[in-house]
C-alpha cells in the first residue's frame, strides 16, 4: 500500500516535470501559453492558426500512441448509460466554464501560476473550492 | 514550419506527462478532489512540479528577444478579475469534479479512443458554443 503511494507521488512529478517542459517550451519555441482550453476553444472557432491545432493533434496522438503500444485495452469496462450522460453533464460544465471563465488546469493552473499571475490563482483556488465541494456533496447524497 | 513542429512536439510531450502522471485516470482526479473522503493527495505534485519547470523555462524565455520558431511572444494581458472568472471557474471545477476529466486529459484519452472521453469532448465543444452564443 506504501509502495503503491509511493509510486504515484513518483509518477506524478515525472509527470509534471513533461507537462512543465511542454508548457514551458511552448512558450521559448512558439511564444504561447498553453492553456488547453484556451487554445480548444479558439480551434472550435475555427482558428487558421496552424501551431493550435498542431498543439492538439500532439496531445491526441500521444493517447492514441499509449494505447496501441502499451494498453490495447485497458480494463476493457463496459461503460453503461450513465457514463455517458454524466460525460455530456461535466463535458457541457468543463466547456462552458473554461471559456467563460478564460482557462483550466493547464492555463491558469500551470501557466498562470508560473507567471505569478494573480488572477490565476483565483481561478485555480476557485476551480479547486468547486471540484472538492461537488465532490463532498457526491460523496454525502451517494453519487460517489 | 519549424514553429508548427515544435508546437506538435509540445502537444506530444504534454500528453506524455498527463499519461505518466495519472491525470488521464479519471478515478485518481476523483480521488484527488475527494480530500474529505478517501483522500489521494499526489495529483498535487504534478501542479507543483509542472508549475516550476514551467517557471524556469519562462524565465529562460524572457531572456530570448524573440521565441525560438516565432517572431513575437504572446505573454497574457489581461490582470482582470471579474464576475466571469469566478463563475467560469465554479461550472469547470463542478465538471472536472463530476468527470474527472479537465480538458487536456480528455484529449489524451479521446485520443487513446476511450468513448466516455470521445462523448466529454463533443459535449466541451458544445459547452463552448453555448457559452459563445450566450456571450453575444
Amino acid at each position: 500500500m506504501l509502495e503503491t503511494a509511493w509510486i504515484a507521488w513518483r509518477n506524478a512529478a515525472i509527470g509534471g516535470a513533461l507537462i512543465g517542459l511542454a508548457s514551458g517550451g511552448l512558450m521559448l519555441f512558439n511564444g504561447r501559453i498553453a492553456g488547453i482550453s484556451g487554445i480548444f476553444h479558439r480551434a472550435a472557432e475555427g482558428s487558421r492558426e496552424a501551431w493550435r491545432w498542431a498543439f492538439l493533434l500532439g496531445l491526441i496522438a500521444s493517447g492514441l500512441a499509449m494505447r496501441v503500444f502499451f494498453s490495447p485495452d485497458e480494463t476493457a469496462s463496459n461503460p453503461n448509460i450513465t457514463a455517458y450522460l454524466t460525460a455530456i453533464v461535466a463535458g457541457l460544465l468543463v466547456g462552458f466554464g473554461t471559456r467563460m471563465g478564460s482557462g483550466c488546469t493547464s492555463g491558469h493552473g500551470i501557466c498562470g501560476l508560473a507567471r505569478l499571475s494573480p488572477r490565476s490563482l483565483l481561478a485555480v483556488l476557485v476551480f479547486l473550492a468547486s471540484g472538492i465541494i461537488v465532490t463532498a456533496v457526491m460523496r454525502l447524497t451517494g453519487a460517489m | 514550419m519549424s514553429a508548427m513542429l515544435s508546437a506538435l512536439a509540445m502537444g506530444l510531450l504534454f500528453g506524455a506527462g498527463l499519461i505518466i502522471s495519472g491525470m488521464t485516470d479519471p478515478a485518481n482526479v476523483k480521488g484527488f478532489l475527494d480530500v474529505f473522503g478517501a483522500w489521494r493527495p499526489q495529483l498535487m505534485a504534478v501542479l507543483a512540479v509542472g508549475m516550476m519547470a514551467t517557471w524556469l523555462l519562462y524565465l529562460l524565455a524572457r531572456r530570448f528577444a524573440h521565441p525560438l520558431a516565432e517572431p513575437v511572444f504572446h505573454w497574457p494581458q489581461s490582470t482582470i478579475i471579474d464576475k466571469p472568472l469566478l463563475l467560469g471557474a465554479v461550472l469547470f471545477g463542478a465538471g472536472w469534479a463530476v468527470a474527472g476529466y479537465c480538458p487536456g486529459p480528455a484529449l489524451v484519452a479521446a485520443g487513446a479512443l476511450n468513448p466516455v472521453a470521445i462523448v466529454f469532448v463533443l459535449a466541451m465543444l458544445a459547452g463552448s458554443f453555448a457559452q459563445r452564443a450566450m456571450a453575444k
